[in-house]
């Protein structure tokens, strides 16, 4: 497979563009100035290709059919777990369950180790800032179990306050539950410090990895955390790909989460034994093609090194905060970008974000404007919405001079 | 598909100018709602006598659109029966949906929504405020509407 060159510690971000065919396509008339990869990322042509390749060769379902196809198949899809898992520094791929991503991730241990473990008054702990996948299945595990759930509060300018940790960290701590990067303000929440403060009152460490795995160097070992999600689309996979890391003991501990076919050792009419994990979390035909994509992905942004990933965006967000705040603009969140990733939300002159967005596009600039999937945080913020521009691999400075000279565009309208 | 299809002059106007944007004491009906996707508010209050409205106003916050129709809305419906201002709020919605071709003389001002049938996505934000309107004449009293999707 064709990688992409790289000058070491940084991106050639011009050959990165040139392996993204749809940013060759120019929404009314203009160039495409897509900014909202925290969203969704586009996928470059190695991934396209061996998405379509596998099923144009190779396509079969896995494990129980005895022939070279399906061998194939299996072989791809084991490969893929092998990155997968070397990717996020996991040194057992059994610890790595593939699914549909953060969501079915988040589900999958709320309910498998949530509805096994937790008891009426034990606490959740989650904070102000989180995505409503890591805060809805919590509660519907805690209206089941009489668990209880618990926040860390944000402070004025967008980060944890950890001020009151002690007090909210407790014996009845069972669950910790936190995202790694937030999708709105970019916030990157102290893992290792909140790890360990989790793991002295006995309390199991889930990061939503959502917005951390595609854009950070990560290490569930050195972290010290015992699940994280993953989820592919947003780390220039396939949609529908990624899935669940979680310690092996934890996985052998846990109830399964989805039943049928593949997942089980023996099926008796009152019960049935199950296969050891990461298998026992897979039920039915899996999502072959997306893991399949998902390591070509994986390849990809190897090529580039993470550190140089993270590098570029830390130097665009910086950029953009710049930019933003010289127009007008509000820029919710931290400023510094060593304690920020590349997802910059912000408020514009009062113009209702959803008018902002329809304005920008027309200028061939997709931003996401909207609550992000996070009504806590936007209370908190004291806004109903916000517009969010988010950067990845081949996103450049003159994206972000595109993002400010429509948005002038934008006041021209409103104004 | 051009910005002026969406952001006409009637509906700049309408979002920086709102007609009956104001609290309505002693209203006989009233109901809020929100659209949760972007946040957009509106709360409708109405006067009504014999069955008709009498004064209708409307308080809220939200994009050009959701507040742009809450305003026409207030003007075209203040003094109709419920009943015609029910089968307007079918037309507008049926509008909205490309299905109906709308009479100028009827639909005045709001005419300028038409062209927000391009945006599928902003067409809730176009039908909040008759959502609001009509569940607050059905309960035909007090009602406070939750999530309008």
């Amino acid at each position: 497979m064709a990688v992409t060159e790289r000058r070491a510690g940084s991106i050639d971000v011009e050959s990165v563009r040139a392996d993204f065919p749809i940013l060759g396509r120019t929404p009314h008339g203009k160039k495409l100035v897509y900014l909202d990869s925290a969203n969704t990322s586009q996928k470059p042509r190695q991934v396209i290709d061996t998405v379509s390749e596998y099923y144009r060769e190779h396509n079969a379902n896995l494990y129980r059919a005895v022939y070279e196809l399906a061998e194939e198949a299996t072989a791809m899809f084991e490969t893929a777990r092998l990155k997968l898992a070397a990717f996020i520094g996991a040194p057992d791929p059994t610890t790595v369950v593939f699914n549909r991503g953060t969501t079915e991730s988040i589900n999958l241990v709320a309910n498998g180790w949530g509805r096994r473990f937790l008891k009426e008054g034990d606490e959740v702990l989650l904070t102000d800032m989180e995505h409503h996948s890591n805060i809805v299945p919590w509660q519907l595990v805690a209206n089941a179990t009489g668990a209880v759930l618990r926040y860390l509060p944000l402070t004025e300018e967008g980060s944890l306050d950890l001020t009151n940790l002690e007090s909210l960290i407790t014996e009845r701590t069972k669950v910790l539950a936190v995202t790694g990067q937030s999708n709105v303000l970019g916030t990157l929440p102290p893992l290792k410090e909140l790890a360990s403060a989790a793991h002295a009152v006995g309390a199991v460490v889930v990061v939503d990895g959502a917005q951390l795995v595609p854009h950070n160097p990560v290490d569930v070992v050195d972290l010290g955390i015992d699940f994280l999600t993953i989820s592919g689309h947003k780390m220039l996979g396939p949609t529908a790909s990624g899935g669940l890391y979680g310690r092996r003991e934890l996985l052998d501990a846990m109830d399964p989460f989805l039943g049928g076919g593949e997942m089980i050792m023996e099926v008796f009419p009152d019960h049935s034994t199950y296969k050891e994990p990461p298998h026992k979390f897979e039920a039915g035909t899996m999502n072959i093609a997306q893991e399949i994509g998902l390591a070509a992905a994986i390849d990809y942004l190897e090529s580039l090194g993470m550190d140089a990933v993270r590098e570029h965006e830390k130097q665009l967000t910086a950029y953009a905060i710049g930019r933003l705040e010289d127009a007008g603009a509000v820029v919710h969140g931290p400023k510094d970008v060593e304690v920020r990733g590349g997802a910059v939300s912000f408020w514009y002159r009062d113009i209702h974000p959803h008018d902002l967005a329809q304005v920008l596009d027309q200028e061939g600039v997709c931003v996401r404007a909207s609550h992000h999937c996070a009504q806590i945080l936007m209370r908190h913020l004291g806004v109903p919405a916000t517009t969010r521009a988010s950067f990845y691999v081949y996103n450049t400075t003159e994206d972000v001079d595109a993002l400010v000279d429509a948005l002038a565009r934008a006041e021209a309208v409103f104004a | 598909m051009a910005l002026d299809d969406i952001y006409k002059e009637t509906i700049l106007d309408h979002y920086k100018n709102p007609r009956n944007k104001r609290e309505l004491p002693g209203a006989v009906v009233t109901c809020t709602k929100n659209n949760p996707l972007c946040g957009d508010e509106i709360t409708v209050a109405a006067n009504l006598e014999d069955g008709k409205l009498l004064e209708v106003a409307f308080e809220g916050a939200g994009c050009s659109i959701s507040q742009s129709s809450a305003s026409m809305m207030t003007e075209s419906v203040g003094g109709k029966t419920v009943g015609d201002a029910m089968s307007l709020a079918a037309d507008v919605r049926g509008m909205l949906a490309g299905e109906v071709e709308p009479d100028e003389d009827v639909f005045g001002d709001l005419v300028a929504l038409k062209g927000v049938v391009k945006y599928p996505i902003r067409i809730k934000c176009a039908v909040l405020a008759w959502d609001v309107l009509q569940e607050a004449v059905s309960d035909g009293g007090a009602a406070s509407g939750g999530a309008a999707h």
